[in-house]
């Protein structure tokens, strides 16, 4: 399903990135990190209206001719990105929004772990298998 | 051709404009032509009819019609459109051809230049053969023409010429050459706009009706060629609705089209010339999403249509070609008003056409192996009848080649062609392109990846320098983002062409952040690179990078042996805060601050993140004060203490004695430095900034105990931990002196307060040059400086000159274990609450880590002291009798009565008391009452004067009665201690002025019986003669004798007397009787008089001797 998930730090440094090729990481690598262009501006955008009633899910960021990168913002800035291949277009809205659900409860998890240091990369097996789940769903 | 082949025709791309030839101006010779060709070709604004004009000679040749065919059906067409055929109707077929020729209404030779002008429209009619082309005719006339009916001349003539050259009248111009040329020609052109629109619709008219005859079968071609030409001539006739609806048309035409290998490029042509004119016209009907949508269309229909595998790049320049084109026109709509938004922006297609074109290149690059072109002709040349035919086989509609030699030969030529192309430039000029949209559009992350792949094709382009320059750029943007996958990637990039370029510190810098921490790279590679490292520190050459071809590689071999022979500079300094390199380097003072008398100590840590253990050459600190940096140098020869073990942490100590000029300011690190490598081969100097930390480090928001973020999992947590303190305070040596002051709380107003001052030695040494700066605390309120006086001598007074502090009073010497006793007097003025500071300072030698240093020591003792009034005086104004006065009477005695009340808690001696400055005059020079006289809390003191106020001087109501000095001193103060002179300005008296004065002579009793003689004085004291009337009361009491009632004249300034015998008849007080005044000028005071005259007096009883004195006398 996802070919590439990854968790942004507040100050905007990678958390997390998995991809489906390992040979094409860096690819996405730059993926991600160019959406977040497109992320800070959003998240800007929604400061300035309602602040309370801030929707998480960021919706499409921008299609590429390949890839479509969906974000999410959580209330404490940590983003989340998931790109989707363009020829799947069985993916809908509500599905893209149950992943990042997911991704986020086990982001939560991981954060209440007390051994793992906030800011620092995420190295959970839970995670991963979350993650896993979300990628091989394509196959 | 080469780079051009796939750019859109001009004629597709430019706005199509009716065309309009006009013969029969001589624009050479004849100035009349001249201006008015002008007026049709200059300033063509929005604002006037898009015509495109041209001047033609009157014979000139217009392209031939093509006889008609009346049968389509055995017409197989040979391709989709004709290469000249958008041309041929913009610029050569004219809608409408204008002959213009002089002649006036009234001209003499009329028949001839009727028939001249009518052979000049046949001239042009027969060149226009066939063609449904109009011809008009302009006359261009002298003369102002006369409004429409009057000239009968005119109107008959005009139908005369019309009817000679067969043209209807609305085909009849005339043109004044007058003044208003411009709004005739104006008019002109209006009407020359229709009628090119009649002739473009009468145009669409024509090939709509070929439709009827077509079949689906064999004229696929042409329903696309017809909806292409019939929206066409639309836009000719500015009908852009209808132009776009046709091009539509055209465009899901064409896709219906059979497509197989040989004609997918037309098919593939055509649809980019129908896309590119439905996203041009969407985007002028202000409808851009119509035009977006339209090319995400004709993107997923086209991409799979790559067509023959060999010719595969054509695909990709094609697929290219379209995103730029999209780009550029959407680029051009935002310049013409068009709002762009963040992810909708030329931006993204110019990338796309990047990539595109990246592509191209890749496929171009599969093509090397193609050996050179052996044949004489070259199948490539010639033009082409059709867009997007093969040169070789043009008009062929079959789906296999007509001849399979020649097409081989053809994509042959074709790729060979294409491996001249410079991919590179077309590449980064799209990415400049693409970089310059992100930029504008706020997408800064964007930008940073297109110029790492700008950076890239440079690179591979062979522009080294160029690649350098931009990914150096963006690595600090990725680096402080902490990209490091991304930012391993650049780096590698760019370490490649630091070594192909031979730049040596390039190589080093690059070199030591791939070691560094934030690389991602793997063991063996870090390895590989140490090595070279080492080898480039050694003055070597290091290996080549791998996936270096071996031609630059050894290009490269000889640029670094160059470079090695050359006798530049092999010392190399890297400023590390732009970097993070595989040394970390942290330094900090063991305390934030030190006393002078202390050893100054720093730390510095030092860490190595490279695979192999490496040793450095030297070790420095370098201060704000450059005179300690000598002390914290680490060059020792001994090589262990200088090798670092990858992810172990040493530690440095370095010690210095602070100098006594730098008590009370930052000793700062301002920098440090690492060398490595030696002064035989290549040195580095890493030089750090302040007390350590890099590009890394440097993140505020990185917690100080935290983890590691970076990849490298070998971390000890203890270099996290070290934290980073820079600078450290130099403070003066702590004073091993007692300061004690004693004094009576609380002051009084101007009294000389004394506060005793000891110091007390507890020094070992003896304190040198001990001095004393005493008095008010600075800082506090402006007015305390005013009313406040220090001083050190209590024998005379202080006066205005006398300071509110006094600095640095010497003490001279004082030795180990004795004590300085110094008082100090303050005078406050006012009451309130005072800081006095006393601050000693001295200067001692010490001895620290062998050195002999001069320490200046001090100490402050503050203390705050609040000062009362010592007593309150008042005054009181009296009469003679002892009433209280409000006013007082001029000339006459008064008393006052002053009061002291004491509100000190310490008793108060009262040296003397003394009137000064009276403005009212003594009645009597008499001794002042208070001497000597000691007042303890909430007594009093009281004296009183007898008074007289002087005589009415001006017109002064009050008057001063001057001051009360009081001469005092605490009473427990020494009897040398001076006295205090307190003086109070006593109340203004009340004045009031006596035109009548009147008192009695009366002795001071009476006895019964006995005369009581009464004389009464009164006293005018105006400036007029007064009238007074006096009359006495008869009392009980008293008989008396005299004038019982009397009127009297008393001259200005004059007395007059009044004898009474009174004759007491009760014994006792007894009410006098009473005189009645009255003063015929002034009633008002009359009254007032009486207070003056006694009112009663004391009556003895009779004596006895008197009693017989009386008998006697009867």
């Amino acid at each position: 399903m996802a070919v590439c998930i990854a968790v942004i730090a507040k100050e905007n440094y990678p958390l997390y990135i998995r991809s489906v090729s390992p040979q094409n990481e860096l690819k996405f690598h730059y993926t991600v990190h160019t959406s977040l262009d497109v992320v800070e501006e959003k998240i800007s955008a929604v400061g300035k209206s309602l602040g309370d009633q801030r929707e998480f899910y960021l919706g499409l960021l921008y299609p590429t001719e390949d890839y479509k990168v969906y974000g999410y913002v959580t209330n404490s800035k940590v983003k989340f990105v998931i790109v989707v291949d363009s020829a799947n277009t069985s993916l809908r809205d509500n599905e893209i929004r149950s992943m990042f659900r997911k991704l986020h409860n086990s982001f939560t998890d991981v954060m209440c772990n007390p051994f793992h240091t906030p800011g620092s990369p995420i190295q959970s097996k839970a995670f991963d298998e979350i993650v896993s789940g979300m990628m091989s769903q394509s196959a | 051709m080469a780079g051009l082949q796939w750019e859109l025709p001009t004629e597709l791309c430019c706005r199509p404009m009716a065309f309009v030839a006009l013969t029969g101006l001589d624009v050479v010779y004849n100035a009349v032509h001249r201006a008015i060709w002008d007026v049709f070709s200059a300033n063509r604004r929005a604002d006037r009819v898009p015509i495109s004009f041209k001047i033609l000679p009157g014979d000139h040749e217009y392209p031939k019609c093509r006889t008609k065919r009346t049968s389509y059906e055995w017409y197989i067409p040979k391709g989709i459109l004709k290469t000249s055929w958008m041309n041929k109707h913009l610029n050569e077929v004219p809608a409408l051809v204008v002959v213009f020729y002089e002649l006036d209404w009234d001209d003499s030779q009329w028949k001839e230049k009727q028939s001249e002008c009518a052979t000049k429209v046949e001239i042009v009619r027969s060149s226009l053969q066939s063609r449904n082309t109009k011809v008009a005719v302009v006359l261009i006339q002298k003369k102002t023409p006369l409004p429409p009916g009057e000239d009968l001349v005119a109107s008959e003539r005009a139908a005369a010429i019309c009817h000679a050259c067969d043209l209807s009248g609305k085909s009849l111009f005339v043109l004044p050459h007058t003044d208003h040329l411009v709004g005739y020609i104006i008019r002109l052109e209006n009407a020359f706009y229709e009628h090119a629109q009649t002739y473009y619709y009468n145009e669409i008219r024509r090939v709509k009706s070929h439709k009827e005859f077509l079949n689906k079968t064999t004229h696929q071609l042409l329903f696309v060629r017809h909806q292409f030409k019939i929206a066409f001539f639309s836009e000719l006739k500015q009908d852009t609705q209808n132009a776009l609806k046709h091009y539509r048309s055209a465009y899901s035409l064409v896709h219906e089209l059979r497509a197989h290998e040989s004609n997918m490029l037309e098919i593939k042509t055509l649809a980019g010339f129908l896309n590119y004119k439905v996203c041009r016209l969407c985007f002028q009907h202000n409808t851009p999403l119509d035009a977006i949508a339209q090319f995400r269309k004709h993107i997923d229909l086209c991409k799979k249509k790559i067509g023959s595998a060999e010719l595969a790049f054509e695909h990709a320049a094609w697929m290219a070609k379209q995103f730029q084109c999209f780009g550029e026109l959407f680029d051009d709509a935002i310049k013409m008003g068009l709002p762009p938004i963040q992810t909708q922006n030329p931006g993204f297609y110019y990338q796309q056409a990047a990539y595109y074109s990246q592509e191209r290149k890749r496929l171009a690059l599969q093509l090397s192996q193609v050996g050179p072109m052996h044949s004489s002709s070259d199948p490539l040349s010639g033009g082409l009848d059709y867009y997007g035919q093969r040169p070789w086989r043009q008009g062929h509609q079959s789906i296999d080649p007509p001849d399979l030699d020649k097409e081989k030969k053809g994509i042959v030529a074709l790729q060979l062609q294409e491996r001249d192309i410079p991919h590179s430039e077309l590449i980064i000029t799209l990415l400049s392109n693409a970089v310059a949209q992100f930029k504008k559009y706020k997408c800064p992350r964007m930008k940073s990846n297109l110029m790492v792949q700008m950076g890239e094709e440079y690179y591979h382009a062979q522009d080294y320098a160029k690649a350098l320059k931009l990914l150096d750029y963006v690595m600090c943007d990725y680096r402080t983002e902490r990209w490091c996958g991304i930012q391993t990637a650049i780096l590698s990039t760019a370490l490649h062409c630091a070594y192909l370029m031979a730049s040596v510190k390039d190589y080093i810098v690059f070199s030591m952040e791939l070691l560094g921490r934030a690389s991602t790279l793997k063991k063996e590679q870090k390895l590989r690179i140490e090595h070279n490292f080492i080898q480039v520190l050694k003055n070597k050459t290091p290996d080549a990078e791998p996936q270096c071809d071996h031609v630059s590689a050894q290009a490269a071999q000889s640029l670094w042996n160059e470079c090695m022979a050359s006798a530049g500079s092999n010392e190399f300094i890297i400023d590390v805060q732009d970097y993070i390199p595989f040394i970390q380097c942290k330094a900090k003072f063991r305390s934030p601050s030190f006393h002078v008398d202390e050893v100054v100590r720093l730390q510095v840590f030092v860490r190595a993140d490279c695979p192999h253990p490496v040793s450095f050459t030297k070790l420095a600190v370098t201060l704000n004060n450059p005179e300690y940096n000598q002390r914290c140098v680490l060059e020792s020869s001994s090589q262990e203490c200088k090798s670092l073990v990858p992810g172990k942490t040493k530690c440095y100590n370095f010690s210095f004695v602070a100098k006594t000029k730098d008590v009370g300011k930052k000793v700062e690190m301002t920098g440090m430095e690492v060398m490595l490598g030696s002064a035989t081969g290549r040195s580095v100097i890493l030089r750090w900034r302040g007390a350590g930390g890099d590009a890394a480090t440097s993140h505020d928001f990185l917690p100080p105990s935290n983890k590691s973020f970076w990849p490298d999992q070998e971390e000890d947590l203890d270099w996290d931990c070290i934290s980073i303190l820079q600078s450290t305070m130099i403070l003066s040596r702590v004073p091993k002196i007692h300061v004690d002051l004693s004094h009576q709380p609380p002051a009084l107003t101007n009294e000389m307060y004394c506060i005793s001052c000891t110091v007390q030695s507890l020094e070992e040494g003896v304190a040198k040059d001990v001095k004393l700066t005493a008095g008010l605390k600075p800082g506090q309120d402006a007015n305390l400086t005013q009313t406040t006086r220090v001083t050190l001598d209590n024998s005379k007074a202080c006066d205005d000159s006398t300071p509110s502090l006094l600095p640095d009073v010497l003490l001279g010497d004082l030795k180990a274990g004795k004590k300085l006793d110094r008082c100090v007097y303050v005078s406050s003025l006012t009451t309130g609450p005072r800081l006095l500071l006393f601050h000693i300072a001295y200067s001692i030698d010490v001895i620290v880590d062998g050195q002999q240093i001069e320490c200046k020591c001090q100490k402050d003792v503050s203390i705050a002291i609040e000062t009362f009034v010592p007593f309150e005086v008042s005054a009181n104004f009296l009469s003679t009798k002892f009433e209280p006065l409000e006013q007082v009477t001029t000339d006459l005695p008064f008393l006052m009565l002053t009061e002291i009340r004491s509100s000190s808690p310490w008793p108060l001696l009262l040296a003397s008391a003394s009137l000064q400055n009276i403005g009212v005059t003594n009645a009597r020079h008499h001794k002042f009452q208070l001497q000597d006289v000691v007042l303890r809390k909430d007594e009093c003191a009281s004296e009183c004067f007898c008074l007289r106020s002087p005589p009415p001087a001006d017109n002064n109501n009050t008057m001063a009665t001057g001051q009360y000095v009081i001469s005092w001193r605490r009473h427990s103060s020494s009897p040398a201690s001076p006295l205090i002179s307190t003086t109070v300005t006593l109340p203004h008296v009340f004045l009031e002025p006596l035109p009548f004065y009147i008192h009695a002579d009366i002795p001071p009793f009476g006895r019964v019986r006995e005369s009581l003689p009464v004389c009464f004085h009164i006293e005018n004291r105006t400036a007029v003669v007064q009238d007074v009337q006096i009359a006495i009361e008869p009392s009980e009491s008293f008989m008396f004798s005299g004038l019982k009632q009397v009127h009297l004249r008393i001259l200005p300034g004059s007395k007059q007397q009044m004898l009474y015998n009174y004759y007491p008849l009760l014994a006792g007080y007894q009410m006098l009787p009473q005189l009645r005044i009255s003063v015929a000028r002034c009633t008002t005071n009359a009254c007032n008089l009486r207070r003056f005259l006694p009112h009663r007096i004391f009556v003895k009883p009779r004596s006895k001797e008197v009693d017989n004195d009386s008998i006697a006398a009867a």
